[in-house]
């Protein structure tokens, strides 16, 4: 016996045993899937996952899906920012009302977010004729998709400022506008730098979502090859039509972008400088 | 800078957190604002800041009204509760803020700034810490590093909320000390909020007491002491035995005491006695009572007496430690009251 164990601390198999719960559980969940994701991509060689990527549909889904992670992101920043603001720094009726609110595309199904833009913009949706008419085209188009990614990634960036704006106050921004700074100057000089890193993870967390959505998307873009057709939904095309190095290729690509994603974020993490103690 | 403070009222919903407030705050004056929690005095200095507008009133900076000017218009320097420096910016940057955010020729030059920050840090005694962060640094000098910052803009008014409540009571005794050292070096007219009446009796040159919303009464630490204008702030500030009797004939009477109290009306009182005003009282006339002594407590040069009037009361007295040198507990002293705050009840 180690009688220099502390007294709350586990006996030795005890931290054995949950640390290979943990590690079993990772290896066949996460790990397993995703190294059969390469493994299955460069089944027949490097060349032919290569080729699959390059073809031209597979080159327009990538194209449409860095697009559409493009608009959305930065919407997502300006109304994230925005509504932690809101939340965190003014007093106002419905404020319980809207923190709901921010989180309802995490409870409702991306299906059903699909079919709401379906039900809104298409043909025979409430404004399908007047769309027809202007010959705008929202739904089976890239707006269509846009919005929909939109409306999925609504909650990241703004989920992760609120608790941390909320944590902050307004005693700073008091401070510095006691002092005589304005209106914009406080935010860029105080607000900003002291939401900056939580920004970040949610853009980030935002981004991967948004290259990756998969369910909304499927409903509003008609999956027109070249055209509508984002990388999730091209994955599903080529292995539907037995392409399966094609589908996995894409896919290992797509797994490659999210853990690149997730690299980023672990090493701004640790990149933090030492005036921002706590946090994560 | 002279602040008059005229008529002000402000309601947050229907609560009113200020009601009808007027005080002058003289031309390099310390004032504290002395008050229980929810009595208005974080509100009504935040009024003098400008980071609340009141519903009715006005605030006069000299003899400018400034009741709706901007915070930098008025050039305050604010010291918050907890000190709400920026966190992610150096010692140095944070006492520079007041003096960055400035435009166009107001602006000083980087070199007059960084003076400027040294010469604060200096006052401040933190002379050697400009590149650290705040979170980097003691309760203590975080308080010193608000001050600093405060007083970078050469603020007409200096304006503070509880500066000391944060810190261990070590630290707040050096700091109170520091506060009216700085007052009297740059001679910057100050008001600062405190609910600890020590505080504000040993630093300020003139109190106000604040309670529900309203002033009940203005003057140096002396005068609130010694004499209160009601029965709150007899109540609030010092020490007292709270005896609810009646008055007849300019006698309060409770029990088997009764002391004068000629000026005040008949009928149900409240009276105040401080311990030391419980004075030896060897002729047994009128007024003599008896104490039972049930607890001494030795405290510097006074002896603190927990005791039992025959009638049941329980009163706390204060003497010197030679007078009483000899008492034990149990023993009965003769008192009678030296003075007492009679109010109507």
């Amino acid at each position: 016996m180690n009688r220099l164990r502390h007294p709350t601390e586990d006996p030795p198999w005890a931290k054995a045993l949950i640390l290979v719960i943990v590690g079993a559980f990772l290896a066949s969940v996460l790990i397993l899937p995703m190294v059969s994701v390469f493994f299955e991509a460069l089944r027949k060689g490097l060349p032919a996952a290569l080729e699959a990527i390059g073809t031209e549909d597979a080159r327009a889904a990538i194209k449409l899906t860095l697009i559409t992670a493009a608009i959305s992101v930065p919407f997502n920043i300006v109304f994230g920012v925005c509504a932690s603001w809101a939340i965190a720094k003014f007093e106002f009726p419905g404020k319980a009302f809207l923190i709901t609110l921010i989180d309802l595309p995490f409870s409702v199904s991306p299906v059903v977010a699909g079919l709401i833009y379906v039900l809104v913009f298409g043909a025979q949706g409430w404004f399908g004729p007047w769309l027809i008419d202007h010959d705008i085209k929202i739904i089976f188009a890239v707006p269509g998709i846009v919005l929909a990614t939109i409306f999925v990634t609504f909650p990241f960036v703004a989920r992760e400022l609120i608790p941390l704006m909320q944590e902050q106050g307004v005693d700073e921004e008091e401070a510095a506008v006691s002092m005589g700074a304005s209106g914009l100057r406080t935010f860029w000089s105080v607000t900003a730098p002291n939401i900056r890193w939580g920004l970040l993870y949610g853009v980030l967390l935002c981004n991967a979502r948004a290259m990756g959505e998969f369910g909304a998307v499927s409903v509003v873009s008609g999956h027109i090859r070249g055209l509508t057709n984002t990388m999730p939904l091209h994955v599903e095309i080529l292995y539907n039509e037995y392409d399966f190095v094609g589908a996995f290729a894409v896919a290992a690509l797509l797994c490659f972008l999210a853990v690149v994603t997730l690299v980023l974020k672990t090493v701004l993490e640790i990149a933090q400088p030492p005036s921002r103690p706590g946090r994560h | 800078m002279t602040i008059s403070i005229r008529s002000v009222e402000k309601t947050f919903g229907r609560y009113p957190a200020l009601n009808s407030v007027s005080l002058e705050i003289a031309d390099g004056e310390l004032l504290a604002l002395l008050g229980p929690s929810g009595s208005g005095k974080t509100t009504l200095l935040r009024v003098i800041a400008g980071l609340e507008f009141p519903d009715n009133g006005q605030v006069l900076y000299g003899d400018q009204d400034m009741t709706y000017a901007g915070a930098a218009e008025r050039r305050v320097g604010f010291v918050f509760q907890q000190y709400a420096l920026f966190r992610h910016m150096t010692v140095a940057k944070n006492v520079a803020f007041g003096l960055d955010v400035r435009k166009g020729a107001a602006k000083p030059s980087k070199s007059e700034i960084t003076q400027r920050v040294d010469e604060l840090l200096r006052l401040v005694e933190l002379g050697e810490l400009g590149k650290r962060y705040p979170a980097q640094l003691s309760g203590g000098q975080r308080q010193r590093v608000a001050l600093a910052r405060a007083l970078a803009v050469n603020p007409s008014v200096l304006l503070l909320d509880e500066p000391f409540g944060a810190l261990d009571a070590t630290v707040r005794k050096s700091l109170r000390k520091e506060l009216r050292r700085i007052h009297d070096a740059t001679g910057v007219t100050t008001i600062f909020v405190t609910h600890d009446q020590e505080e504000a009796l040993e630093l300020a040159d003139r109190v106000a007491i604040l309670n529900q919303g309203v002033i009940e009464q203005v003057g140096t630490p002396q005068e609130i002491h010694d004499n209160p204008v009601g029965a709150f702030v007899a109540g609030f500030v010092g020490e007292s035995n709270r005896l609810e009797g009646e008055v007849k004939a300019g006698r309060f009477r409770i029990g088997d005491l009764q002391f004068d109290a000629s000026g005040a009306v008949d009928g149900p009182a409240v009276a105040y006695v401080r311990p030391h005003e419980l004075v030896l009282s060897q002729g047994g006339g009128e007024g003599t009572f008896g104490l039972v002594a049930n607890h001494i407590a030795p405290q510097g040069a006074v002896a603190r007496i927990d005791g039992t009037t025959a009638g049941g009361l329980r009163l706390e007295a204060a003497f010197a430690r030679q007078a009483v040198a000899d008492l034990r507990p149990g023993a009965r002293l003769d008192l009678s009251v030296g003075r007492a705050y009679v109010f109507p009840a």
